[in-house]
């Protein structure tokens, strides 16, 4: 590894833990306009995490190590995780490093951390969130693989970066296998980031929250890399349609930062539309009940398979 | 895929649309939006059929469109509609499985179909020899969507969602049968609308619920018959 692809490398990290606060600022902006609602400030996801860092943590009684550790592990995880999946250039040393089903892995790994935490106190909310999760995660994950293998069809390889680029120089078409598929992946990454059909952000102390119930017992910095993480997650999901789906604008060569420079405009201006698309899907749709969700995700799952099927059918 | 025409390209996302509407079928409770989608399948069939007519230059099938417009998009989403507002039935019960259950058996379907349709497909001389498949796929999803519902309304779209399926079948594999065949077809099948829904009349009067399961027993219920006969091997099986 030279000198150069670690700084690109870095640069690259930076610029994805920066960004995904101001990501998560912009959905919770764009959702407040279309509910009416005055917007808070773009910036306060910053606020939040920078408030929690200076407050003194506490931690329950019965805590073992795990509840301490948990919140490095889930926080390094999404950190890798950016790491490999190919948002701003596809010839990193990281990105390279491992393929689309250590990723998938990865993220298994941050989200079994996650419940474990969670259980560890003993509470019911924690107990509760933990196993939602749990059921979530795994009707989510055979889903986000078979969206994965799709691709990899296409393309011939599991490989991110290789899939971005391959997609990225095929001449235009009709896909509706990717366009079952690129469905599919919409509704894994509104069950898997505690969105609205499956649960809401926005509450706390709910009975149906998923994602609030396992973090209820965290204070100060330990809560502050738990809401990093998990709007690092958001952006990492939202790169992952991107390298699947609308590869365009990503650098392809090894030229250094300066070529990185060249995709962010392009790169912010997918995360825009997103953002606001994902608002729009937040507030039209209305939440599931719990047990609606393995319906959603099994949706999900068929519509992936279904573009699995017809690719190899139809060849397109 | 890069070198295949648009229209062609056109052809087969209309396909694979097709097999997502049977998948929507399939897990659609509320039988007013079932005879929307089944609208929706007829229109998708009539847009199939154009591209295809466009395409291969065969005047007849410019003749099936315009039939599939007027009878599968307009009169019989109509007529389902008119009977729905006057037997009120705006809901299927639960269906018999679980709509995630109903799902996976869906795509086994799926798979079958596609097995089955690759030695037809490979027979076949048309350029759109691979939607076969799709074809065989709608028809076995429709028996699948009528196996696992309750109410004869549900029932009846199944089967006229079965004759799209066949409709489109016809096509991709020979660009379509022969008009008086599909003439045929098109008129049996607006007969039997006609004729079910008079069906339908007589099953509620009959039961006071447009559930099959009625049907399904020999003996008269003392429930349900005009003329109430007391059973009394049932009622001391139920004591």
């Amino acid at each position: 590894m030279k000198p150069l692809e670690i700084l690109t490398q870095a640069l690259e990290l930076i610029a994805a833990l920066a960004a995904a606060p101001l990501f998560l600022g912009w959905v919770n902006q764009c959702r407040a306009w279309l509910q009416n609602r005055r917007a808070p400030s773009i910036w306060l996801p910053y606020r939040g995490i920078r408030k929690l860092f200076h407050k003194d943590a506490v931690i329950a009684e019965n805590a073992s190590p795990l509840f301490r550790v948990a919140p490095y592990i889930v926080f390094g995880a999404m950190v890798v995780a950016a790491g490999i999946i190919p948002s701003m250039g596809t010839r990193l040393p990281f990105t390279i490093a491992a393929d689309a089903i250590a990723l998938v892995g990865l993220l298994a790994t941050a989200r079994v951390f996650l419940s474990l935490a969670a259980i560890d106190i003993g509470t019911a909310f924690g107990t509760l969130g933990a196993r939602r999760e749990m059921m979530v995660g795994f009707l989510a994950e055979p889903a986000l693989l078979m969206v994965i293998f799709v691709a990899s069809i296409i393309s011939a390889t599991t490989a991110l970066p290789a899939i971005a680029e391959n997609l990225a120089t095929q001449t235009l078409g009709l896909y509706p296998s990717l366009a079952f598929t690129a469905i599919a992946f919409t509704l894994i990454l509104l069950a898997e980031n505690a969105r609205i059909p499956i649960d809401n952000p926005a509450t706390h102390l709910e009975l149906t929250m998923i994602h609030e119930a396992m973090v209820l017992e965290y204070s100060a910095r330990h809560l502050a890399l738990m809401e990093w993480a998990a709007a690092l997650k958001l952006l990492n999901y939202a790169c992952i349609g991107f390298a699947l789906f609308l590869p365009w604008g990503i650098s392809t060569g090894t030229g250094g930062p300066l070529s990185l420079l060249a995709s962010i405009p392009l790169l912010a201006a997918k995360l825009t539309v997103t953002g606001a698309a994902l608002a729009l899907i937040e507030t039209i749709s209305a939440k599931l009940r719990v047990f609606r969700v393995p319906e959603f995700l099994a949706i999900a799952f068929l519509l992936a398979v279904l573009g699995l099927l017809v690719h190899l059918l139809l060849g397109a | 895929m890069a070198g295949t025409p648009f229209d062609l390209q056109l052809l087969n996302l209309c396909a694979a649309l097709l097999l997502l509407l049977s998948f929507a079928m399939l897990a659609q409770r509320r039988v007013v939006t079932l005879v929307n989608l089944l609208a929706i399948q007829g229109a998708l069939l009539f847009v199939a059929t154009l591209l295809l007519a466009w395409r291969t230059g065969e005047h007849h099938l410019y003749l099936s469109a315009a039939l599939t417009l007027a009878l599968k998009v307009l009169l019989l989403p109509w007529l389902l509609h008119r009977l729905i507002r006057r037997l009120q039935v705006y809901w299927d019960t639960e269906p018999l499985l679980n709509i995630s259950g109903t799902m996976l058996i869906g795509l086994l379907v799926v798979v079958f179909a596609f097995g089955l349709a690759q030695p037809i497909a490979a027979l076949a001389s048309t350029a759109t020899r691979s939607a076969i498949g799709i074809a065989l796929a709608v028809i076995l999803l429709s028996f699948v969507t009528m196996i696992t519902r309750r109410k004869a309304m549900s029932q009846v779209v199944g089967f006229l969602s079965m004759e799209n399926g066949l409709f489109f079948g016809a096509m991709s594999a020979t660009y379509g049968m022969p008009m008086i065949v599909e003439f045929g077809v098109a008129l049996d099948v607006l007969v039997a609308v006609l004729v079910l829904g008079v069906f339908f009349f007589q099953i509620r009067e009959q039961f006071d619920s447009l559930d099959l399961h009625h049907l399904e027993s020999l003996k008269e219920s003392p429930t349900f018959g005009k003329s109430p006969s007391p059973a009394p091997a049932r009622s001391v099986q139920e004591n």
